[in-house]
């Protein structure tokens, strides 16, 4: 069972940014269930085999100033792979920092390690304002010529990517999903 | 929060503009372009000036921008017509019909966020068999306007959005990886009635013109 966990402060962001991702997961066959992150109960944070924490729009930092919302990811010892925003939430709860940075592109991602069965050059679709600066106990998977855009916890199974699998990477999302993660 | 409707009269635009008032929002401005370019990338031009009809018959005012249809040089055309939107009509973001284009939907969201309002796409990504099927269902009465790749061609023109195009155009997908939602540009549509609308639009007259696999019908309406 996946968890989704929706970032977006406006409703009809929703279709754009979370609706994408339960369609990968129904297409794979895969049972998933929705919630909001300022709806999150412990039971939900139990009866989950992994997490998916979503992005949302270009205008929405409502996520940010309410950063003890996500507290739990700290100590959460379950796989969880942070999109966009939910990269950023992953690297501020262990003590990054960000930094401004605007990007609306299909761009080159230089993958260096093995991630999620995907290495090499991959095009992914970055949509944001922010990214992270500094990072601690984290591993660089995968840059672009501008970012660390993608990152893995050195000791836990919390994976971070900047731009959006959903659009053009479906894969990333699928693998993530259903693959045993060492 | 106020939008504003990036409004071809098309089936996307449409839908879009339905979801977002199923959710709560408030449509307060159509902004349609018409450009001049009949291959433009960006903008939808096959019977364009039925939006004025379809704009007076869902009761919401709108915004025409005309445009030569260059290329970039449309986009500033467009930033025009939401900065007039921004100040006429006080909308805080805008509703797209985008589905697969990133090349349409980042010049529109570059656009948003440069001028500090919020950007909805609701189609991205959509699933094109659920698309359709919730068209239907949702009744909206939708024809072709425009037909852009083989093996399309004049007879396809004014065909409706139902069950029978769906059989027919899936066939051709599976033979020709043509889209069934027209997201390559194969296809563009016209909607004459959806349940924004406070009555459906009849065809008065129209005129075709074309040739080969590339034919568009420009239809009157009342």
């Amino acid at each position: 069972m996946i968890l989704i966990i929706s970032t977006c402060r406006e409703k009809l962001h929703y279709f754009e940014f979370v609706k994408p991702i339960e369609r990968i997961l129904i297409e794979s066959k895969i049972q998933f269930f929705t919630k909001h992150y300022s709806e999150i109960k412990d039971k939900d944070l139990d009866n989950t085999d992994r997490i998916i924490i979503c992005g949302t729009s270009l205008k929405d930092f409502h996520y940010i100033n309410d950063l003890k919302k996500f507290s739990w990811i700290e100590h959460y010892k379950k796989p969880i792979l942070g999109i966009c925003a939910g990269m950023q939430i992953i690297g501020l709860i262990f003590g990054g920092k960000l930094k401004e940075k605007r990007e609306i592109v299909m761009k080159e991602i230089n993958i260096r390690e093995n991630f999620l069965v995907t290495t090499g050059n991959v095009e992914g679709y970055f949509l944001h304002n922010l990214s992270l600066k500094k990072l601690y106990n984290f591993k660089i998977l995968g840059k672009t010529n501008t970012d660390n855009s993608i990152i893995k916890h050195k000791f836990k199974q919390i994976y971070g990517v900047l731009f959006h699998p959903e659009v053009r990477n479906k894969k990333i999302i699928e693998k993530f999903s259903l693959k045993k993660l060492k | 929060m106020k939008l504003g409707v990036l409004f071809s009269g098309g089936k996307d635009s449409t839908y879009a503009a339905w979801l977002a008032k199923k959710q709560g929002y408030e449509l307060s401005c159509f902004i349609s372009i018409f450009s001049e370019n009949e291959e433009s990338y960006m903008f939808h031009t096959p019977s364009i000036k039925v939006v004025e009809k379809q704009a007076e018959i869902m009761k919401i005012p709108i915004i025409i921008q005309k445009s030569l249809g260059r290329k970039e040089e449309e986009l500033k055309d467009l930033e025009r017509a939401i900065k007039i939107a921004i100040k006429k009509y006080k909308i805080e973001g805008v509703v797209a019909g985008a589905i697969q284009s990133v090349y349409q939907s980042s010049r529109i969201q570059k656009i948003c966020n440069k001028l500090n309002i919020e950007c909805f796409n609701p189609l991205w990504q959509i699933n094109e068999d659920e698309y359709l099927k919730d068209l239907i269902k949702n009744k909206f009465k939708i024809i072709l306007t425009g037909v852009f790749a083989y093996p399309l061609d004049e007879k396809w023109l004014g065909k409706k959005i139902d069950e029978k195009f769906i059989k027919e155009i899936s066939e051709l997908n599976k033979k020709y990886k043509i889209s069934k939602i027209g997201e390559g540009g194969e296809f563009e549509t016209l909607v004459l009635d959806c349940p924004l609308f406070k009555k459906e639009l009849i065809v008065n007259s129209f005129k075709d013109s074309g040739n080969k696999n590339s034919w568009r019908r420009e239809i009157s309406v009342k």
